[in-house]
């Protein structure tokens, strides 16, 4: 951090364009992800990387860095002989890189997932893929977050924490289509406060509080389990699919990092 | 190398600076009601050329002292307006108001910092400052191409809870401290001398309106402020004064259409990536950086009108 001080300075100095400095740290370096991040959540593990088994989208400029929308998307069936087991989003960039992970299983019927992420710099957001026989694949994609005058942290924090544990499903329609993967949106209320900002200038920061763990299930067979940290935007919001049997309950718990549960449920008739 | 060397370096080179921008450049101003001074700013994105100096911003004089409203967009900026202040007038500056925590209204504070000077704020200023300062210190850097420390951020020492009155002398600026609007900390400032709102980012013209709070509430605030005896008001980005209150028709027009559009979205099933492509574009042609802050503002306005039905 200091080492950057005094060529900025420099470069304002003798009146050399910002531009130049960015180019000499180009920011699409993957150093953070080669250098560390890899090794720590792969390990030496091989990792295959193109759009084959899994594609990661995001926008390039994102306009709001608090509320930036990823979707993943799965290209193969989820299947009781092969299926996406875990997807793991790692946002390179960002104070705490891990933004969540989720576990998947047959009964997901399609490892498509949509969410909202806070980005708070040039980075490289990257979603892994393990293959229910043990392989990983990647699929990542450059992200700018610009966002003028916003902040990566959420506009309005009180109104989330005014209304916090609320959750509710959302789902095309209000009839399931059995034995077919249904599109579902689970939306839990929550600041999500990261607690990180370094208080330089008041005792005013809150310490972190923020949804550590999504569980969601069908009729008590698990569909998405999440471990999810900082980097979920405010108001958590995801989009997945569940293949339901028969009638039944869809279920989501919620626990965060106080240790407060919630949950919510919602009958789904055929 | 010592944190303390290199804060040295910076303001020795600062000063530097400081003496070519004031040697060539008078902060533009503009009387816009006696002894209401008003710097244009202009519908750009903050860069490395216009360095942040983006906002209108300027201040007030009474008979026993000054009120500075927002205090620049860069450090250099902040020091353009205090030396300005000093040709138009003799008196001390006893007030800074900070409108809200965004960079181009706040980042002059700390030229203004000194014995008798008294920093004003939204009640929430404070803490939206410490939560956006290292970003925005990042940002600076990244995107303005100056230096920030944290001591450019100056706190307000008055907080305001709902309203107050400050006497400058024979001149007495009424303060209200909205609900999330524009910002979660929008301060507006009334002077009833000469009928003039000072509404800073609560008003937008001509450059699109950014909703960094929240869009049903800003619609709220907008009420309100229109039912303030004002003649004249003062956008935090448009020109230097418009009539009060036909001046918001425009804002109001395009931030009720967002909801209304976004609204129908929801309803629709319809995804935040997909509203963010089309609502709000039959507006485009009414503004400038209309395609900087419109998806933004869609995006910020779906996730919290998502909440709405219950
Ligand atoms: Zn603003």
């Amino acid at each position: 951090m200091q080492t950057g001080i005094l060529p900025r300075i420099w470069l304002l100095v003798t009146g050399i364009a910002l531009s130049t400095l960015v180019q000499a740290t180009d920011p699409q370096d993957e150093g953070a992800w080669t250098g560390a991040l890899r090794a720590q959540y792969f390990g030496d593990r091989p990792i295959e990387e193109g759009n084959g088994v899994i594609e990661l989208t995001a926008p390039y400029r994102a306009e709001d860095p608090a509320l930036v929308p990823i979707q993943i998307t799965g290209k193969i069936p989820q299947t009781a002989e092969k299926y996406i087991r875990r997807i793991t989003l790692i946002i390179d960039n960002n104070p705490v890189p891990f933004a969540a992970s989720f576990d998947l299983t047959p009964a997901s019927g399609k490892a498509d997932l949509a969410m909202r992420v806070r980005v708070n710099s040039y980075t490289h957001v990257r979603a892994i893929a393990e293959t229910s026989d043990g392989k990983l694949y990647m699929s990542k994609a450059f992200v700018k977050a610009s966002g003028g005058c916003s902040a990566p942290l959420g506009a309005d924090l009180d109104a989330a924490m005014a209304r916090l544990g609320k959750m509710k499903f959302r789902m095309d329609g209000d009839k399931a289509v059995l034995g077919q993967p249904n599109a579902v949106q689970l939306l839990v209320s929550h600041p999500n406060i990261t607690g990180l900002q370094m208080d330089q200038i008041s005792r005013l920061i809150k310490p972190a509080h923020y949804v550590e763990e999504v569980k969601v299930s069908f009729d008590g067979t698990p569909v998405l389990t999440a471990r999810t940290d900082i980097a979920i935007s405010a108001d958590p919001n995801f989009r997945f699919y569940f293949v339901p049997d028969k009638a039944g309950e869809l279920k989501a718990e919620i626990r965060d990092n106080l240790g407060k549960t919630f949950t919510a449920s919602q009958t789904v008739t055929d | 190398m010592p944190p303390r060397f290199i804060r040295t370096v910076g303001w020795a080179l600062c000063g530097l600076w400081w003496g070519l921008a004031a040697a060539q450049s008078d902060l533009e101003l503009r009387e816009i009601a006696p002894g209401i001074f008003v710097h244009q700013g202009r519908h750009e994105l903050p860069d490395t050329h216009n360095r942040g100096e983006i906002a209108n911003i300027g201040f007030i004089v009474g008979e026993r002292c000054v009120a500075v409203i927002d205090s620049g967009g860069s450090p250099e900026q902040g020091r353009a307006l205090k030396a300005a202040i000093a040709v138009h007038t003799p008196l001390p500056v006893c007030y800074v108001i900070n409108t809200h925590v965004h960079p181009d209204h706040i980042y002059g504070n700390r030229a203004f910092k000194a014995p008798g000077v008294s920093f004003i704020g939204h009640h929430k200023l404070a803490q939206a400052m410490a939560l956006r300062a290292p970003y925005y210190i990042d940002k600076a850097a990244r995107d303005l191409g100056y230096t920030l420390t944290a001591e450019d951020f100056v706190p307000p020492d008055q907080p305001v809870e709902e309203s107050m009155e400050l006497d400058l002398g024979n001149r007495t600026l009424r303060l209200t401290a909205h609900g999330p609007a524009h910002t979660d900390n929008d301060l507006s400032v009334y002077d009833a001398k000469t009928a003039t709102l000072w509404a800073a980012d609560l008003l937008f013209m001509g450059h699109l309106p950014v909703v960094d709070g929240s869009l049903t509430g800003w619609l709220k605030e907008i009420d309100r402020l229109k039912a303030v005896p004002a003649r004249l008001a003062i956008p935090g980005h448009g020109p230097a004064v418009a009539d009060w209150p036909q001046a918001a028709a425009a804002e109001e027009r395009y931030l009720n259409g967002l909801a209304t559009e976004v609204r129908a979205a929801i309803r629709q099933h319809r995804t935040m990536e997909q509203a963010m492509e089309t609502v709000g574009t039959s507006m485009r042609d009414e503004w400038r950086l209309f395609d900087e802050f419109n998806k933004r503002n869609v995006s910020t306005a779906f996730a919290a009108l998502e909440w709405e039905d219950d």
